[in-house]
Order: structure tokens, then sequence, then C-alpha cells
């Protein structure tokens, strides 16, 4: 199949705020304006557009793609939106990389917006209906309840306990300082995390990620016209994205099969055999302190029930052979959900490219991966990118 | 290029309660109150009146040899129409649990009301790995423990309507 490179030529965010004055697309044009900004691009160099968006009940505006069109840049050009759910933020560039390397279009615009805070009394609220109207939201479940219930099964399986998972929220809310994008980054002990509010034992109030605003924008190119715009690509050698049935409770919920299945697409693309050796920095999502670790191992960063063991022993640290989330994460940055996706594809991005600031991991990485996950706990979506 | 703080500085302003309080932000409210009626299907259709019979019915596909819950006229992974309706027991054995203070739409339950044990409990007679999402009761959260063998609590045969909530709860099996 005659595909064709793709690389990474720029990138833009907002800020991440519990609530924004700005609309989604004024959102989105200030993440756009800046991706292209950054590579010194106009408009009328974009052949088409992605954007990715979570729920349309967050914003209460039915088809949020087509009203986010103008703010994405998309004004009478080719554009698709894309929606999986947590994944979307991952999800997005793949969705731009099938643009490109298909031959169809030589640069593509990928845009992820959110905007949670429009949705009353709770954007949680909105997720009611994403389960079974029939045998299970008449019990009136909230996501909270099958994260909590994911993350006993993990620490039932592997014997952990809280405070061996805990080490996340410390590390990434931390990583987030140095974030200027960040909404939550503090400096905290694994002792704040036990004692803060029991939201869904064996969640607690800082095992979770915050409801946020925000966007961010990539520019993808065609390797000859990457080539012209910028002399450090980075490039996309890798995509994969699978999704599980939504029969969630039929699944083995202490680990993600439908990960492993993406993450296998993309390595072998990529021509990763030993990804543990081979990848040096990754970026999978962490919503919620135990699925950064549920990740890693569904990324095949370490086996089954490892992962843990590695944030004990300190390699996941920015500073560590394998640097996890040195961004700050969903947890410290903050989770506007389909943005909160693209910012990890951008700190690789600017990781591998040494523009990570007080961020930049030692060592310079070459080769990195970022991961999103979502809808009911059922999609993968993998992108492993080199320089 | 680094993206800076500077750089960030213009870009989504960020609002506090306090902004909204001295009305310095406008704002349009909008409740829709859309109302939605769902069609139960074929395969949750027969497991609904089940339901009302007091009975827990799954679907067997033979190729795969998987007893289904919840039943579906297909099976997914071999893609193709499902066999026989298999009558299952009410028992099963608590998979995962959750001992939950927010309600579904975030919102805290508050002093003195006990929290949800929502739970996927894998049921008797289907397929090792089959749970269903259902609550447990009549034991105090701290007492529940994954492994915890469970029995269905129905509604009395003249209140059931033929829906999930015919069964009231799961509680421990003695």
């Amino acid at each position: 199949m005659g595909k064709r490179r793709v690389a990474i030529v720029g990138a833009g965010m907002t800020k991440f705020v519990r609530r924004a004055l700005e609309t989604p697309k004024e959102l989105a044009y200030e993440a756009s304006k800046m991706a292209l900004d950054s590579c010194e691009l106009s408009l009328k160099d974009i052949d088409a557009v992605t954007i990715g968006t979570a729920p349309d009940a967050f914003d209460g505006i039915h088809m949020n793609g087509e009203f986010l069109n103008d703010g994405s840049g998309a004004y009478r050009k080719p554009v698709m939106r894309n929606y999986v759910g947590g994944g979307t933020g991952v999800y997005a560039p793949i969705h731009g990389w099938f643009h490109v390397a298909s031959g169809m279009f030589d640069t593509c615009l990928v845009v992820a917006e959110e905007k949670m805070s429009s949705c009353h009394p709770h954007p949680a609220g909105a997720f009611l209906t994403i389960f079974d109207h029939t045998t299970e939201q008449p019990l009136y479940p909230t996501l909270i309840w099958i994260f909590a219930m994911e993350m006993h099964r993990y620490m039932h399986t592997y014997g952990l306990t809280k405070k061996d998972i805990a080490p996340v929220a410390v590390k990434n809310k931390k990583n987030a300082m140095d974030h200027p994008a960040a909404q939550i980054a503090q400096e905290i002990t694994v002792e704040d995390v036990l004692n803060s509010e029991v939201l869904a034992y064996p969640v607690h109030r800082l095992d979770i990620s915050p409801t946020s605003d925000g966007a961010v924008a990539l520019v993808l190119a065609e390797e000859h016209v990457a080539r012209r715009i910028t002399d450090k690509p980075v490039w996309i050698d890798g995509v994969g994205n699978a999704l599980d049935t939504a029969y969630w409770c039929t699944r083995d919920l202490c680990y993600p099969q439908y990960l492993e299945v993406a993450a296998r697409q993309a390595y072998d693309m990529a021509g990763i055999r030993e990804p543990h050796k081979e990848i040096h920095i990754a970026e999978p999502y962490d919503p919620f302190t135990y699925k950064e670790l549920h990740h890693m191992e569904g990324l095949l960063l370490c086996g089954k029930g490892e992962a843990p063991r590695l944030l004990a022993d300190g390699v996941t640290q920015r500073d560590g052979n394998l640097p996890v989330c040195p961004s700050g994460g969903l947890l410290g940055v903050g989770n506007p959900i389909a943005a909160a996706g693209l910012m990890k594809v951008a700190e690789i991005f600017l990781q591998l490219r040494g523009e990570a600031g007080k961020r930049q991991v030692p060592g310079r990485p070459t080769t990195g991966v970022a991961q999103a996950w979502g809808d009911l706990m059922q999609v993968g979506t993998v992108i492993v990118m080199r320089t | 290029m680094e993206i800076t703080a500077d750089m960030l500085r213009n870009t989504a302003t960020r609002l506090s309660s306090k902004d909204f309080a001295q009305g310095k932000v406008v704002t349009a409210a909008w409740n829709p109150n859309l109302q939605y009626a769902w069609d139960d299907g074929v395969a949750i259709g027969r497991y609904l009146k089940g339901l009302k019979e007091g009975r827990i019915m799954a679907k067997k596909c033979r190729k795969c040899s998987r007893i289904m819950l919840p039943p579906r006229m297909f099976c997914e992974r071999c893609w193709r129409i499902t066999d026989e309706w298999v009558a299952v027991e009410d028992t099963g054995t608590v998979n995962t649990f959750a001992v939950s203070y927010v309600d579904w739409a975030a919102g805290r339950l508050g002093k003195g009301r006990r929290p949800f044990t929502p739970a996927v409990i894998e049921i008797d007679g289907a397929s090792r790995g089959m749970g269903i999402l259902h609550l447990v009761d009549e034991v105090k959260p701290e007492k529940i423990v994954v492994g915890m063998r469970v029995k269905a609590v129905w509604r009395p045969q003249t209140e059931r309507v033929g829906a999930i909530t015919d069964i009231k709860y799961f509680k421990p099996l003695k």
C-alpha cells in the first residue's frame, strides 16, 4: 500500500481552565492560529481540516463539528469531525494522518476543542446517555462508578493498595507546574491523595482529572512539504485504534485488551518490536490515576501488573528511564476531553524537538508514544512519533 | 518553537464565580426538556419479559458456546445470529464494585444517605465473565468484597413491569 510519510510541523494551544469566557469556536481559533503561526503558514497553505470534539451534549449544540468549522480554519475547505469519546484527541491526528498519508491532501490542520463548562449542573450528567438505555440507565449510573469499578478490579487482581497508585497524581500534578497551559498543577503528597474526599471508592478527589475548557491544534504535512516548512519535522510513524464492545460488563476489566490491539497496529507500522526498550517517552491517557498504569500495560511498555513497580522505582519520572506524562497529563494540565488527548500528542512533538522548555526530558529522546481512551471504557487510540 | 506562558496569556480567559456574581459575564440558559421513548428491541425485549416473570434469560451462540448476558440477537465475535434462549440463575459473584458518594450528575449525596454500591455481577449459568451492572444492598458497604456470592432480590410479582429494576438489588447469598 502506497502510504506517504506524514510529519507534525506545528502546534498551538490555549490555556486549560475550569470555565472560559471564550466560545468553543473562539478557543478553536486561538489554538489553530497559534499552530499555523508556529510554522509560519497561513490558512491558504492548509488543504483540509479535521476536528475532534467530544459529546454534543456538553455544548448543547447539535452538530458541534459544523459549528466549530470556521473557528478551526475550515471555512470552505474539506472538513470532517471525528469523535470516539475520550479517545478523540489522539484519534483526530490519526484521522488527519489518513488524509495526508493517503495522498488526498498535502497538509491538514488538526483541531481538538472542548468546552465542558456550559453543561449544568455538571457535565458528568451528560454521560448518563452513553449507558444502555434499557439495561443500565434505569440504575442511574455515572462514569465515576464504572471507573471506580475498573480501578477496583485492577487493584484486586494485582493485590494493589491505594498507596501504590496515588503517586501517579503526585508525579503528574508536579510535572504540570512547568506546563504553561496547566489548570491544576500543584505539589501534593500521597497522603493528600488518600485524605482527599472519596467520590466513589476507590476513587478519591485527587485521583481524578478536572473538567476543563480548552483547545489544541497541530499542523500535519506530507514529507516533502514538511521538509520545506521545518528542519525539525516529527514523523508520525505508526497509528492504531481499536474499539471493543459496548457490553463493558462482559470484558476483562483489569486489562485493556483493545488498547493492546491498537498499540500492536501502531508498533507494527513503525517497525517497533520491543516497545519497552524502543519507546523513550510516553504520554498514556491519565484521566484517573490508575489509568496511567493500566495504559502503560496495554501499550506493552511493561508486563501486566508491573506498572506500579515502575512508578515506585521512579522509572516514570521526568528524569527516569521511561518518562511517563512529562506534560503533567490530564491530572495536572487538565481534561478538556478531546483537547487533552491532542495536548499529549503536542507534548511528544515538543519533547522530540527539544522544545519542551522546563519540561524537557534529558537524553534526547527520539521515539515517543501518545495514547487516549474513552467511550464506554472501550476505545484505544495510539500514535507513535519519531524525530 | 517552545510554547511559553507569555504566548498563552491571551488565550482561554479564566472566569471565576465572582465574575458571574458581579454581573461581568452575561449567559444565556436553555432547558430543552426533550423526551425519548426507546424501543427495547428483540433480544432485550425477551430479557425484560423474563425479568417480569422472575427469570434471567441469556442467549447462547453455538459457534463459540458462549451463554451471553445481556442477551443479544447476534454474536459480536462470531458475527452470526445467536441460537437458543437459556434461563440462567438469579445468583452470581461480585466481579468488582464501588462505593459511590456521588449521583449520576456528580452531585454529592450528603450526610446520612447510604452510598450507592454498584457492582458488576457475574451471573451463575452464563459463561464466565458475563456480568451485568446492578446494585448490592442489605450489607454494609465496607463488608462487600470482590468474589462475594450474591442473589437477586426481586420486586413482588404484581409490581414487576419488565425492567432491569424488577430486580431491586442483589444481596449476599447466605
